[in-house]
Order: C-alpha cells, then sequence, then structure tokens
C-alpha cells in the first residue's frame, strides 16, 4: 500500500516534469512565431479589401470595428453580417459586407465591397467547401468567374439580369454545377439590393451627395 | 550497429511502413493526398513531428514509468503538433490554411504513439531518432505518390501550386493532359489509389515469398 502510493506521487511529478517540457516546446514556438502570424494575418486581411475594394480611394476603414449585424438581418445567410466602412476625407467611400451564400455543401462566405450607390466593386470567395474540380471556379485563382460581377448594379432584389443564363440571366454558369453559381450570384444580388435599401436608414450612414 | 540502422531503415521505408502495412494513419493520408504539394506539406509535417516526439520520447525515458507512459507521449506529441502548426502558419501560410484541420490533427496518428511505445521508449536517443526519420519518409512516400497519381489522374497536372512550397518554382505544375477524371480527387478517388498501391505492395511481397 505505502510503495503504492509512493509510486502514485512519483508518477505524478515525472507527469508534471514532462508537462512543463511540453508547455516550454509551445512556449517557444509561440515565442517565435507570434509576429510572423500577425504580420501574415494582417497582410492577408488586407489583401482581401484590396482585392474588393478595387481602385477605391480611402484612408480610413474600420477592419478592427467594423459593423455586426445579427440575424434575422434580410441579408445572405443565417450567421451576422459583417459591415466594414470605408471613408475617404470623412466621407463614405466604400462597404465591405462580409456575408453567406448557401452553397451545396456549406455556406459560401463572401467579401463584397460597393460604392455608395451599390455597383459591385468586386466580390471574393473567402470561404467555401464546395466540390473540389466542380465547383470551386468560384475561387480567384481557380477561374475569372468572380469578376463577372465587377461593375454590376442591381435594380432591386428580383432584377432578372442578377441570374444565371440558364435561369434567364447575364451570368455564367459551370459544367455540371449551377446550385454552387446560382447561390452567389442571389447573394451578391440580394447584398446590392440590401445596401440600395437599408444602408442609410440601418447603418445609419448619411452619404452627403 | 550499421546492420540495425539497416533493419530501421528497411522497417520503416518498406516491410512495417505505417502507410502500406501497418495501415496507421489512415485519416490523414487518404484526405490531404489530393494533390502533391499538400502531400509534401503533410510528410515534412509529419516527418518532423515523428522525428521529434521519438528522440524526446527516448529522451525522457528515466521518467517514464509503466503508469504514466501514455499520457507522457500524449503530451510530447501535442506539444510538437502545436509547435508545427505555428510554425507552418507563420512561414507557410498559404499551405497551412491547405492542410487546414490535418495539421493538427497529425497529433492523432496512430503511426507516431506508435513508434513512441514500440521503439523510442526501449532504445537510445540516436536510434530512436533514425527510426522516426524512416517511419516519417515511409510514410512521407506513401502520402507523396498518392498524392501525385490522385492530381494526375484528377487533373492532369502534377505539382500545380508548388510555389508554395519553392517560391521560386511556378505555380503551374507540371500538365500532362488537357482535363482529368474528377473522380480521383473525391474522397473515393484517395481509396482507390490507396488499393492500388497495396496490390503493388502485395504482388512485390509474395514474389519475394516465392
Amino acid at each position: 500500500m505505502k510503495n503504492e502510493s509512493v509510486s502514485v506521487i512519483a508518477g505524478t511529478l515525472r507527469l508534471v516534469a514532462i508537462a512543463t517540457l511540453a508547455a516550454g516546446i509551445v512556449a517557444g514556438a509561440w515565442h517565435v512565431t507570434r509576429q510572423p502570424i500577425a504580420d501574415n494575418l494582417h497582410a492577408q486581411r488586407m489583401a482581401e479589401f484590396a482585392a474588393v475594394l478595387g481602385d477605391t480611394q480611402f484612408d480610413t476603414l474600420d477592419y478592427n470595428t467594423p459593423r455586426i449585424i445579427e440575424s434575422p438581418h434580410g441579408l445572405p445567410g443565417t450567421a451576422p453580417a459583417v459591415i466594414y466602412t470605408a471613408y475617404q476625407g470623412g466621407e463614405l467611400a466604400a462597404w465591405v459586407f462580409v456575408v453567406h451564400a448557401s452553397g451545396y455543401n456549406a455556406p459560401i462566405q463572401l467579401m463584397i465591397g460597393l460604392r455608395p450607390d451599390s455597383e459591385v466593386i468586386a466580390v471574393r470567395v473567402l470561404n467555401h467547401s464546395e466540390t473540389p474540380g466542380l465547383a470551386d471556379d468560384i475561387e480567384r485563382t481557380k477561374s475569372d468567374w468572380i469578376s463577372s460581377f465587377d461593375g454590376q448594379r442591381v435594380a432591386n432584389a428580383s432584377d432578372p439580369r442578377w441570374a444565371l443564363r440558364q435561369d434567364g440571366g447575364e451570368f455564367d454558369s459551370f459544367t455540371g454545377a449551377s446550385i454552387t453559381p446560382r447561390a452567389v450570384v442571389q447573394a451578391v444580388r440580394d447584398t446590392a439590393a440590401w445596401a440600395q435599401q437599408n444602408a442609410v436608414e440601418r447603418l445609419g450612414l448619411v452619404h452627403d451627395e | 550497429m550499421s546492420n540495425q540502422l539497416r533493419t530501421v531503415f528497411s522497417e520503416g521505408l518498406w516491410h512495417n511502413n505505417a502507410g502500406i502495412v501497418q495501415l496507421l494513419g489512415l485519416c490523414p493520408l487518404l484526405a490531404i493526398s489530393n494533390t502533391a504539394v499538400n502531400a509534401i506539406g503533410l510528410a515534412i509535417a509529419t516527418l518532423a513531428v515523428l522525428t521529434m516526439s521519438n528522440f524526446l520520447v527516448s529522451l525522457a525515458r528515466p521518467l517514464l514509468q509503466p503508469e504514466i507512459r501514455i499520457p507522457a507521449y500524449v503530451l510530447i506529441i501535442a506539444a510538437l503538433v502545436t509547435a508545427s502548426e505555428l510554425i507552418f502558419n507563420a512561414f507557410l501560410p498559404i499551405l497551412h490554411d491547405r492542410l487546414g484541420i490535418f495539421l493538427p490533427l497529425i497529433v492523432t496518428n496512430c503511426a507516431i504513439v506508435a513508434r513512441a511505445e514500440a521503439f523510442a521508449s526501449r532504445h537510445s536517443p540516436a536510434l530512436a531518432l533514425i527510426d522516426g526519420l524512416a517511419y516519417g519518409i515511409g510514410f512521407g512516400w506513401v502520402l507523396v505518390i498518392i498524392g501525385m497519381c490522385r492530381e494526375l489522374i484528377g487533373t492532369g497536372t502534377v505539382f500545380a501550386g508548388m510555389n508554395l512550397l519553392l517560391p521560386t518554382v511556378s505555380a503551374d505544375g507540371i500538365r500532362v493532359a488537357d482535363s482529368g477524371l474528377l473522380l480521383a480527387l473525391l474522397p473515393p478517388g484517395a481509396f482507390f489509389a490507396l488499393a492500388a498501391l497495396l496490390i503493388v505492395r502485395n504482388l512485390i511481397r509474395d514474389r519475394r515469398v516465392r
């Protein structure tokens, strides 16, 4: 009995020693990688913003304090929508919406840059789980398809041009996969229409004409 | 000693290969082998973790006693996986994103804890390190071969996106055909590729037996 308790204490102490070693490894790795990881994250976010803001001139962007709107918000997706605002000289220059389209496998996270008059600047897919090789042409690295939104305007949420060609609209579909591009087209259309209708009243963003 | 080294390598690379003989670590093997570059990335990470965990477990032998050996392995392996995840995130961020959950999931690769228990806890640190290298390379080559086959059959290209690993290399890869058979990229393709490799392995083994 006595021997057993000695072995329990010895085992505990040894395990503590090994846990300390393990914690040391993690702490060392964290110390070395902390700054590069923060830099990468910042550079990645800046690159995404630069892509969806195009040639928009802006001096401030609230990327640390965006507006977060909980569902139901009338925007695509059930997750909270995030809205960033870019200003130039104190005036509204552009919005960046992060919303979710209902993809084939899982929600597709989209970043949509809009001018104050709700013209689409550009769209990028931040995250998706669509079928590789079939529906991943929504990624900018795989195809130019996502650029077909650049400079488009939406008349209203039922604008017939904002549909796939096979549905009578103006956007190309993918061979063998129409659910994914249809979901993205509808999400961008609904976001632009929402911005047109609600931005001023729901966001209190008054753009000086 | 040199005989022992030869045994360690022939076991790790072929006769007792983690991927195609022990069939350990199948989850990352099947999930991440859709392109050659993903496979190489995961192979490098697994190799590094396996080698270091073997080395550290062997160093910690004076501290190991039967009752605590499993939690001790778990602590060491988890720390190494966390460290390698941080290092990938810091220095190969795009590859880190592509490997996704499978980088932290190296912690559940049974091949690693199997080597800690079966070898590292019973041999000297130097030999344990070499054993880790041998098994890591053994697991890695299976992963990379399956990755290359799936990418080639699935897209008609190999090594696309190689610039993620070597910035000076072209991102386009080597184009062999204009299009591929999508099935190879999807999960069933992984099972077919592994099955094909197992057939080859069995044929070679049977021929040797005769």
